[in-house]
C-alpha cells in the first residue's frame, strides 16, 4: 500500500514537474529603439492615424490571463509574446503608455478565475483569456465587476453571449465552420467529404458542428466522420481505414497541428491520400520539431495569418518576434498583436484617460467605441476589423495551400 | 465548564477541536472581511477551499480509515456536480434558488452514492494495487463518457443523445443543458462561503461520528487485518461499502458546491489529475488524521496562487512541486520524524523550565 502510494505520488510530481517546463520568460520583446512604429503599425481607419500619439492619456493597466503553464502552454505564451511585442511598439510612440502584467491560469477555469481576482484590483482593461472554457468563467466576472474584456483567441459563442463587455479577435467556431464549408463549396474542393475531429474538445467540436450544419444547407456530401478523444492519441487506423473506406476524397479536419500531422502522416503510411483541410487550429504545423514537410504538401487551412507573406506589418513582426523568443509566430501571437493595437486605438478614439478614469468608464467608452460601426483595425490578422454588438469580429476568412513548406494564399 | 472540557473522553475533545478549527476560520474570514483586510483573490477562493475540504475528509474515509486506495475521487465528484448542476440548469426560474441549491446538492449526493454502490460492489472485491487502477479508470470513464453526453430539455421533457447536439431535436423553446464537449454554460452561481463550511461541517459530523462509531471500529478492524476482523464476524462487504459510498456521497456533495461556484463546467476538469490532487491532501495531511486533511487541503489550495503575490509568476508552479516534495519528506521521512522528536523535547523543556524557573532543573534535564 505504502509503496504503491509513494509511487502515485512521485507520478504525481512528475506531472507537476513536466507542467513546468513549459513555463515562460517575459523577456521584453526586441529593442525600442530599434523598432519602426510608422512603418510597421497597422495603418488605421479610426481618427488616431498609425504612428502618432492620439487623444488618450496617462497609463493603461492591462490585466492579461493565459496558460503559460500545461498543456496548452504553447497558445498563453503565443498571446502573451504577441501583445508584448505590440506592447513595446505602443509605449515608443508616447502618448498612452500600456503596462502589460500577465497571470498564468494553466488553462483551468477555477484558476483563471483566481488571476482575475488577484488583476482586478490593479488593471484596467482585461485582455484574455487564451482559452474557452477559462474565458466563459472569466467573461462572467468582468461582466459583473464592469471591466472591458478582449480575448485574443477564445473563439466559442457561449465567452460574448449576453455579455456586452466582451470582444473576440478571432473568429467565432460557427462562423469559422460555416465559412470553411462555403469555402470548400465554392472552390469545388471535393465530391465526397470526410471529417475527423476531436470530440473531447470544444473547439472542434464547435467547428463540426457549423460545418455539418453548414454541409447540409448548401448541399456538400459529408459521407464519413471519425471522432477522436485526445489530441494525445497515438494511433488513428481505426479513423483512417473507415475513411478510406467510404472513399473520401476531401477530409476537413478542425483539430490543433499536433494531431492533424500525426494523421497525415499515417494516412499516407497506409496509402490513404485524400486533400486536406484544416482550420485555424492547423496553423503551427510547420513548425513541427523534425517534420517532413513533403507530408502536408497541398495541406489547405483557413488562417488568418501568414508568417511568410511579404508586406511590411508582417515581416516586421515576425523579425521582432523571432529576435525577441525564437521561433515563427503562429496566429495566436498574431491575434494577440492585432488585441494590443485594437485597444490602443480604440483608447484614443474613446479619449481614454487612463490614470483617472475608473474601470468601469473606461469599460463603457470602450464598449461604444468599439461597437460604434466607423471604428475599425488593419492588423495582421485582417484589414478593415469590425465588431458587432455581440462581440463578434468582422474580418474575411482567408485559405491558404502549403507549397514547398510555405503558405500560399489561394 | 472547564471541568466538563477536562473529563471527556480524549476523542471528543479531539472533535472538538477540529469543529473549532473550521469555525474559527470561518469567523475569522467574516471578521477579516467586514474589516476590508481580505484580498479580492482570496475571497474568490474560499468556495473551492470548502470543496476541497470536503473531498479530502471524504477521501479519508476511504484510503485512511478503510485502508483501500482510491484514485477515482474526482469521479464521484464529477457525477455530483453534473447531475446537481444539470437539475439547478433544469429548473432555472421554475422554483426558488434556495430550494434549487438545497435539491441539487441532495440529488448531487444521491446520483455519487448510486454510483458509489454501483462501483463499490465489483471493485471492493480487490485490493490493493489492483483497486487503485479499477478506480482510475472509473474516473477517467466518467470524464469520457460526460464528454459526449448532451442532455437537452423542452416542454416535452427530457432529451439524451451521445451524437450531437442537433440530434436531441429539441422544440423551439428548448436549451441544450450538457453540450457535450463544451459542458454546462452560464451557470447561475450559488455558492456561497457560509454554505461551504455549513456542507464542511455537516461532513465532519457524519465522518467524525461514523469513525468513533462501532461501524467505524469495524472499519478500521477490516484495514487492519482483513482476516482478523472477518473471523471475530465483521461483515466486510457491509462496512467496505458503507465507507465507500459516504465517501462518494460527499465527494458529490462538495462537487455541486464546486460546480456552482463557476459560470461553467467541463468534465475534463475532474480527470485524473484531480483525484490525485485530492489523494495529496490526504496523505499530506496524514492518512486517518481528519484535522491533517482539512488543514493540508486548505493550504495546498492557497498555496499557488499565494505564491503569484511574491512575484514569482513565472515558477510558481515548480516552486509548489519542490514544496511539496519538502512536506512529505518532512511529514514522513524517517530523519525528519527523529529530528521532529528532538525538536519538540528540547521545546517541551524549554517550556518546563519556563513554567518553573524556580524548580529543581529537572525540566533542562529533558533537553
Amino acid at each position: 500500500m505504502k509503496k504503491y502510494l509513494s509511487l502515485a505520488l512521485a507520478a504525481a510530481m512528475a506531472f507537476s514537474l513536466a507542467a513546468c517546463g513549459a513555463t515562460g520568460t517575459s523577456a521584453p520583446a526586441g529593442n525600442a529603439a530599434d523598432s519602426t512604429p510608422a512603418a510597421s503599425t497597422p495603418a488605421d481607419a479610426a481618427p488616431a492615424e498609425g504612428g502618432e500619439a492620439g487623444a488618450a492619456t496617462g497609463t493603461l493597466n492591462v490585466g492579461g490571463i493565459g496558460p503559460l503553464t500545461g498543456g496548452v502552454a504553447v497558445y498563453g505564451l503565443a498571446t502573451m509574446q504577441g501583445a508584448e511585442i505590440a506592447v513595446e511598439e505602443i509605449n515608443a510612440l508616447g502618448g498612452l503608455q500600456f503596462e502589460l502584467d500577465f497571470k498564468d491560469d494553466t488553462g483551468v477555469a477555477e484558476t483563471a478565475v483566481n488571476a482575475y481576482n488577484t488583476l482586478k484590483d490593479s488593471a484596467d482593461v482585461i485582455y484574455g483569456t487564451t482559452t474557452t472554457d477559462p474565458c466563459i468563467n472569466v467573461a462572467a466576472e468582468t461582466f459583473n465587476d464592469r471591466f472591458f474584456q478582449l480575448t485574443p483567441s477564445a473563439s466559442s459563442t457561449a465567452v460574448t453571449e449576453g455579455r456586452d463587455n466582451v470582444f473576440q479577435m478571432c473568429f467565432t467556431d460557427p462562423n469559422q465552420g460555416a465559412s470553411a464549408a462555403d469555402y470548400v463549396k465554392d472552390n469545388n474542393l471535393g465530391e465526397s467529404i470526410g471529417i475527423i475531429y476531436n470530440n473531447a474538445d470544444a473547439y472542434s467540436t464547435g467547428l463540426r458542428d457549423a460545418f455539418v450544419a453548414r454541409a447540409a444547407e448548401i448541399g456538400l456530401n459529408v459521407v464519413e466522420e471519425q471522432a477522436f478523444p485526445d489530441d494525445n492519441t497515438p494511433d488513428f487506423s481505426a479513423q483512417l481505414n473507415a475513411l478510406a473506406a467510404a472513399n473520401v476524397d476531401l477530409l476537413f479536419m478542425p483539430i490543433y497541428y499536433t494531431p492533424a500531422y500525426n494523421i497525415v502522416n499515417q494516412a499516407q503510411a497506409q496509402g490513404f491520400a485524400p486533400k486536406y483541410f484544416g482550420c485555424d487550429g492547423m496553423d503551427g504545423i510547420l513548425d513541427i520539431e523534425g517534420m517532413n514537410p513533403d507530408l502536408v504538401e497541398g495541406l489547405m487551412l483557413m488562417t488568418p495569418f501568414n508568417a511568410s507573406a511579404t508586406d511590411a506589418a508582417t515581416t516586421s513582426f515576425v523579425e521582432k518576434y523571432q529576435a525577441a523568443y525564437d521561433g515563427l509566430p503562429n496566429q495566436f501571437a498574431a491575434d494577440g498583436y492585432d488585441a494590443m493595437w485594437a485597444l490602443y486605438y480604440a483608447a484614443n478614439a474613446a479619449g481614454i484617460d487612463a490614470d483617472n478614469m475608473s474601470h468601469e468608464d473606461i469599460c463603457e467608452a470602450l464598449i461604444a467605441t468599439f461597437t460604434s460601426g466607423d471604428f475599425s483595425v488593419d492588423g495582421l490578422t485582417g484589414s478593415g476589423m469590425t465588431w458587432s454588438a455581440k462581440g463578434e469580429i468582422s474580418k474575411d476568412p482567408v485559405a491558404v495551400r502549403i507549397e514547398n513548406g510555405v503558405y500560399v494564399t489561394m | 465548564m472547564l471541568q466538563r472540557i477536562k473529563t471527556m473522553r480524549s476523542s471528543t475533545r479531539s472533535n472538538l477541536v477540529t469543529y473549532g478549527i473550521v469555525l474559527g476560520f470561518y469567523a475569522a474570514v467574516q471578521l477579516l472581511n467586514a474589516a476590508g483586510l481580505l484580498s479580492s483573490a482570496f475571497i474568490g477562493q474560499l468556495v473551492p477551499i470548502c470543496a476541497y475540504v470536503m473531498l479530502a475528509i471524504s477521501l479519508n474515509l476511504t484510503v485512511g480509515f478503510l485502508g483501500e486506495l482510491s484514485l477515482g475521487h474526482a469521479g464521484f465528484m464529477s457525477i455530483g456536480a453534473f447531475s446537481g448542476v444539470s437539475f439547478w440548469m433544469a429548473t432555472q426560474g421554475r422554483i426558488p434558488a434556495w430550494l434549487g441549491v438545497l435539491c441539487a446538492l441532495v440529488i448531487g449526493a444521491v446520483c455519487a452514492g448510486i454510483f458509489g454502490l454501483l462501483i463499490g460492489v465489483p471493485v471492493l472485491r480487490l485490493e490493493g494495487d489492483y483497486l487503485a487502477i479499477v478506480t482510475l479508470a472509473f474516473g477517467q470513464i466518467i470524464v469520457n463518457v460526460i464528454n459526449a453526453l448532451y442532455i437537452g430539455i423542452d416542454a416535452r421533457g427530457l432529451h439524451i443523445s451521445l451524437k450531437d447536439a442537433a440530434s436531441l431535436n429539441l422544440a423551439e423553446d428548448g436549451k441544450v443543458i450538457i453540450n457535450g464537449a463544451m459542458g454546462i454554460t452560464n451557470i447561475p452561481k450559488a455558492s456561497t462561503f457560509t454554505l461551504g463550511i455549513v456542507l464542511v461541517v455537516l461532513t465532519l459530523a457524519v465522518v467524525l461520528n461514523l469513525i468513533h462509531s462501532r461501524a467505524g471500529r469495524a472499519i478500521t478492524a477490516i484495514r487492519d487485518n482483513e482476516i482478523a476482523a472477518q473471523s471475530i464476524g465483521i461483515n466486510l462487504t457491509k462496512y467496505k461499502l458503507m465507507a465507500f459510498i459516504i465517501s462518494a456521497v460527499f465527494a458529490g456533495v462538495a462537487g455541486v458546491l464546486y460546480a456552482l461556484n463557476f459560470t461553467s463546467l467541463v468534465s475534463r476538469r475532474f480527470d485524473y489529475n484531480t483525484s490525485i490532487t485530492i489523494l495529496m491532501f490526504v496523505v499530506l495531511g496524514g492518512m486517518g488524521s481528519i484535522r491533517g486533511s482539512i488543514i493540508a487541503a486548505a493550504a495546498l489550495t492557497v498555496l499557488p496562487e499565494l505564491m503569484r503575490s511574491f512575484g514569482m509568476e513565472s515558477y510558481r508552479m515548480l516552486i509548489y512541486a519542490i514544496v511539496l516534495i519538502a512536506m512529505m519528506l518532512f511529514n514522513s521521512a524517517p530523519a525528519a520524524i527523529e529530528w521532529r522528536k528532538k525538536t519538540a523535547q528540547k521545546l517541551q523543556g524549554v517550556w518546563a523550565a519556563h513554567k518553573k524557573p524556580a524548580g529543581t532543573g529537572s525540566g533542562k534535564g529533558a533537553a
